[in-house]
């Protein structure tokens, strides 16, 4: 063990996990509101809204994130017309591939939690706002879409600490996040082992502070 | 309860026996994605100049061998974990690698340089047609100047854990930004497609390439040796391990004499590029 390696690639470690966060961060932002977009498509009626909402999570929740960042950075890169377009100002960097990537994968489960909390909403509870003559619209803002953030609290949680674990992807990209530094430092000392403990230390971290505030907000939010 | 028991039984005398066939094999790590030093053909078979190479230096050794196949980035570290014995890998000499693990006499050399797609501003640099790092003369100096001046702000990409990563961050041609790959074959792709502005690699990689691939991929500036870029590739070993250290020199001479490094050099980089 050469802990004086270990000592001294921490700050480079740390500094790191700071675009690590920034990755996570923007990508269940943008993740959060395509999850909600699609939750909503999937409880709609219309069987061509619903297979197309459905289509969208079961392609990206049963491909893995390594294929979607491959396809996204390296397959879109390969099609000239593309690059050609204003499309690729944003597609050129590898910072916005992986956003996507991440973004639309942590949607499509986002969207099936999103989901599942909508319908375990008894609809005692709709009903009791219709009898007090709420509007439809009120009731959905006001009524299903509070509960189902609470009901979902916990399979979110868990949601965000595989994404944050997914974000090391953004690695194969060229991105210089956690595991990029990480590779970077073990590729001109040769030390695997005590790089990879400290990365994963902090990874572990950061673990335990998304798990704690979740558990925060679960009981805030009791019911 | 018979059959489980025969079952285990059957498998760690399976283990003892597959333990004991690759005690006595010299297993050789090499990359298989940096044509021509070492690649794969369409069947998934490890081909190239060091997979030939490597057979010929065990007939000389007089042992057997195993080529294993390792991703660049972990190629030093699964050396010192022993997942095999030896590097051949297209891996350059180098003092910062040498902290590391032994290396055998270069048994080939081969310059470096940037390459470009046809029509970047980057194409025809008023450079030298090579430079020696390990004593830079006049020329070299300028150079690295009109290389300084051209490459600022430049997004340079580069294979990682290389000579040539190792030289783009030396601070020898100034700040430019540099991207890292896991493989060659990733570098290519992004140089093809416009996210690179240029692409640092073994001359013959990129040649390759643009053969295989029909992209308009140049060289361009001065090709590379000396310095950053070490001395000659050669055969990595363990710090520890003298013994087949010694074996691989003996056998890098015999096959230098009979001429048979500089026949295989010949036939996969179609120049001979041995040493």
């Amino acid at each position: 063990m050469d802990l004086e390696l270990m000592i001294n690639s921490f700050p480079k470690l740390l500094s790191a996990a700071v675009i690590t966060l920034k990755l996570l961060s923007v990508s269940l932002i943008i993740g959060l509101f395509i999850g909600l977009f699609f939750a909503i498509l999937r409880l709609n009626k219309n069987i061509f809204i619903n297979s197309f909402a459905y289509g969208y999570s079961y392609v990206f929740r049963g491909t893995p994130l390594l294929v979607q960042i491959f396809i996204i950075y390296f397959g879109l890169g390969q099609i000239e017309y593309l690059r050609s377009t204003v499309l690729w100002i944003i597609l050129k960097e590898p910072y916005w591939c992986a956003i996507i990537a991440f973004a639309l994968n942590t949607g499509a489960y986002t969207s099936e939690i999103l989901r599942s909390a909508f319908q375990t909403i008894k609809p005692g509870t709709i009903e009791a706002g219709k009898s007090l003559g709420i509007s439809n619209k009120v009731i959905f803002y006001k009524i299903q879409i509070p509960i189902a953030i609470r009901q979902s609290l916990p399979a979110y949680g868990n949601e965000i600490i595989l994404m944050m674990k997914g974000t090391s992807l953004a690695s194969t990209v060229t991105l210089m996040d956690l595991t990029g530094v990480a590779k970077y430092i073990i590729s001109t000392t040769f030390k695997p082992i005590e790089v990879f403990i400290v990365a994963g230390g902090i990874y572990l971290f950061m673990t335990f502070i998304i798990h704690n505030f979740i558990k925060f907000l679960e009981k805030r939010y009791y019911f | 309860m018979k059959i489980f028991k025969k079952t285990i039984f059957s498998v760690l005398l399976s283990l003892f026996v597959m333990g004991n066939v690759y005690a006595d094999k010299i297993r050789i790590g090499t990359e298989g994605a940096y044509p021509p030093w070492n690649s794969k053909n369409e069947a998934g078979k490890l081909i190239g100049f060091e997979v030939e190479l490597a057979y010929t230096l065990c007939r000389y050794i007089g042992q057997q061998c195993v080529i294993v196949e390792q991703d660049w980035d972990g190629m030093i570290p699964a050396l010192i974990m022993r997942k095999f014995d030896a590097i051949m890998a297209g891996m350059s000499i180098t003092a910062e690698r040498q902290k590391a693990i032994s290396f055998s006499q270069g048994y080939a050399d081969e310059v470096a340089s940037l390459a470009v797609m046809k029509g970047s501003s980057l194409e025809g640099l008023d450079t030298s047609a090579g430079i020696n790092l390990t004593k830079p003369n006049a020329a070299a100096k300028k150079d690295l100047k009109t290389l300084t001046a051209a490459l600022a702000g430049k997004t340079v990409c580069v294979q990682t854990a290389t000579i040539h990563q190792n030289f783009l961050d030396s601070g020898d041609v100034g700040k430019v930004n540099v991207r890292t790959y896991k493989t060659q074959d990733e570098v290519n792709l992004d140089l093809a497609s416009g996210r690179c502005d240029a692409a640092l690699a073994a001359a013959v990689a990129f040649s390759d390439y643009a053969e295989k691939s029909g992209k308009p991929v140049v060289l361009t500036g001065p090709t590379f040796s000396g310095g950053a870029f070490g001395n000659g590739v050669g055969v990595g070993i363990r710090k520890d391990d003298t013994e087949l250290l010694k074996k691989f020199n003996a056998a890098i001479n015999k096959a230098r004499k009979n001429g048979d490094i500089s026949r295989i050099a010949t036939k996969w980089f179609g120049f001979d590029a041995s040493m």
